[in-house]
């Protein structure tokens, strides 16, 4: 069983994002990168599996991701087997986050799987920077693949797999996939493992992160960007002012006010 | 084109958002209004908005099914041409979208919240990295996709006046296909009942590690209230499903709803700004849940949470 986890980095969303001066992308001169959430959960439920059946777990990145090295490297500490960087020489001299969108990302991780081809594709549901969709049924939809999204667990029973796609409310709905086939993950089984920086050190010193040249069919992504902006709030709260003892008072007050506190 | 959800043959509350923006795409186009209805044809009845209601029909379809619905929307995209295709962003639209988008060789926007016709070009706006940025798009040539947030668009009104016209389509690959659904599972309704509490302590990112979720955990006690989330800290798996407030958990009204370390993302939003009474507390000034906050606090929760539950509790 070869499990693929294709890889994103993004923005962290804790740090505050400033957009370049021509407005038509995010400036990442001060942000740090970190894995996407989704991926996070993706490479877990990928480790569940293999931790209970068996599976060999190869983490996929693309190389004009911001500290994807960093990244491939810590899911190599996690428990993935191998790590795999795809270059492709057209986004070489392209600013890092300007990283491929959706189309160009499906297309080069595809080029990839049809040279080592996959029994099984976790990745996160969405990136939180795509405007323009989602990586797995684009992934799935190259490869003519069957695929399900929004999914909180994936279990391989022979040559298929089990997964629960989530609906809003809670609702869901078992699904028997056969393999080969594409998963996109919400959240993993469990809450994703922690690697010590010790070992993220060891699994750069130890290697076993591969380059690969790839040529995809270039992609024509028709997506324009006009502009890009921060919301305009059209209210804003009002903001409670002093020390922290008098906002808390003012909280209390006015959970008071509406009969909202006993006592 | 309107991709129509339904659910214990009830037709969404999305699916009527998206009717009466693709009405009004389609008055200034000069076109019409129509909606795919996979599964129950009866469910015809609930869609007078549309002019044209393409229905197919097939046990397969009674239940979302991706591959099913996949091959179904290909076969009526090609079929049928239209310049626009909308879809919910929320499970399907999600699972659809991008490959849709491959298949019908279409541009894609995701996670839109304002949908617009300029000289007749087609221009949407997509909400990127939770809500803090908004992404102005261009969608030019003949088709698109958009899969549209919960709640950006007023639904349409159910005009009363007749049906709309039927038309059948017969899709073909059903007997192929490479999934089936096992069963449906529907929601544990075991834990508390978060949409009646009259009052929330809500926590999302801020709170850090699970560990911390005590502080916020004395507040809703010393309140007497349960303790929801927001999804980050629901998939990392510190409250149950259930606490989850949002577009992909539970949608919720109390008459208070006191959020810490929330930035409200969209998917929360859409779950939570009906309440009576918002108050945010968030380090971020710029955090978009002070948007839809009444009043707001930067102070840090760590501080201003155990302040409250020694003046709740004194």
């Amino acid at each position: 069983m070869r499990i693929v986890v294709p890889m994103k980095a993004v923005p962290d969303l804790v740090e505050e994002i400033d957009l370049t001066a021509d407005e038509t992308g995010i400036d990442p001169e001060y942000l740090k990168f970190v894995l996407n959430e989704w991926d996070a959960q993706a490479l877990e439920e990928a480790l569940l599996i293999k931790d209970g059946s068996g599976a060999e777990v190869i983490a996929v990145g693309v190389s004009s991701d911001t500290d994807i090295d960093q990244i491939l490297y810590t899911a190599i500490a996690k428990g993935a087997d191998a790590a795999v960087k795809l270059v492709d020489s057209r986004l070489a001299g392209e600013p890092p986050t300007a990283g491929p969108r959706v189309a160009e990302r499906a297309a080069l991780v595809a080029s990839y799987l049809s040279e080592v081809p996959a029994d099984l594709v976790i990745t996160g549901v969405q990136a939180s920077d795509d405007p323009d969709g989602q990586l797995p049924s684009a992934l799935a939809a190259l490869l003519d693949l069957p695929h399900a999204s929004v999914v909180v667990s994936v279990e391989i029973d022979g040559g298929s797999v089990v997964v629960r796609q989530e609906f809003a409310g809670g609702r869901s709905h078992e699904l028997e996939v056969q393999l080969p086939a594409v998963i996109g993950v919400q959240s993993a089984r469990q809450p994703p493992r922690y690697a010590p920086i010790t070992r993220i050190r060891q699994a750069m010193q130890a290697g076993g992160l591969t380059e690969m040249a790839m040529s995809p069919a270039p992609v024509l992504s028709r997506l324009g960007v006009r502009r890009m902006h921060k919301p305009e709030s059209t209210g804003h709260a009002e903001m409670l002012t002093g020390n922290v003892g008098e906002v808390a008072d003012q909280i209390v007050a006015l959970l008071r006010s509406r009969g909202l506190l006993k006592g | 084109m309107v991709l129509a959800e339904h659910l214990g043959n009830q037709v969404s509350e999305a699916t009527y958002e998206l009717m009466g923006k693709a009405r009004e795409l389609a008055t200034a186009l000069g076109g019409l209004t129509e909606v795919l209805l996979l599964g129950p044809s009866e469910l015809a009845a609930q869609l007078s908005g549309a002019d044209i209601v393409v229905s197919v029909q097939d046990a397969v379809l009674d239940e979302y099914l991706p591959e099913a619905y996949e091959r179904v929307l290909s076969q009526v995209l090609a079929a049928r041409s239209p310049r626009l295709l909308l879809m919910s962003h929320a499970t399907i639209g999600l699972d659809l979208g991008a490959a849709l988008s491959v298949r019908w060789d279409a541009p894609l926007a995701s996670y839109v919240s304002a949908l617009e016709i300029e000289a007749g070009l087609v221009t949407a706006t997509a909400q990127i990295l939770g809500g803090k940025v908004l992404a102005d798009v261009e969608l030019p040539g003949e088709r698109a996709i958009v899969t549209v947030s919960g709640g950006a668009f007023t639904a349409a009104a159910v005009q009363p006046s007749g049906m709309p016209e039927v038309v059948s389509f017969e899709p073909t690959g059903l007997d192929s296909l490479r999934m089936s659904l096992r069963r449906v599972v529907e929601a544990d309704a075991g834990d508390v009942d978060i949409s009646s509490a009259e009052t929330l302590v809500s926590v999302g990112r801020g709170i850090e590690s699970q560990d911390n979720l005590e502080i916020v955990l004395d507040l809703a006690e010393a309140l007497g209230v349960p303790l929801s989330a927001s999804r980050p800290v629901v998939d990392a798996g510190w409250l149950p499903k259930t606490r989850q407030v949002g577009q992909s958990g539970v949608k919720v009204k109390p008459r208070a709803y006191l959020a810490f370390g929330i930035s409200g993302a969209p998917e929360h939003l859409e779950g939570m700004r009906d309440a009576e009474l918002i108050i945010a507390c968030n380090t971020d000034p710029g955090a978009p849940i002070f948007s839809v906050a009444h009043y707001g606090t930067t102070a840090d929760l760590f501080d201003l949470v155990p302040e409250l539950v020694d003046k709740v509790t004194r």
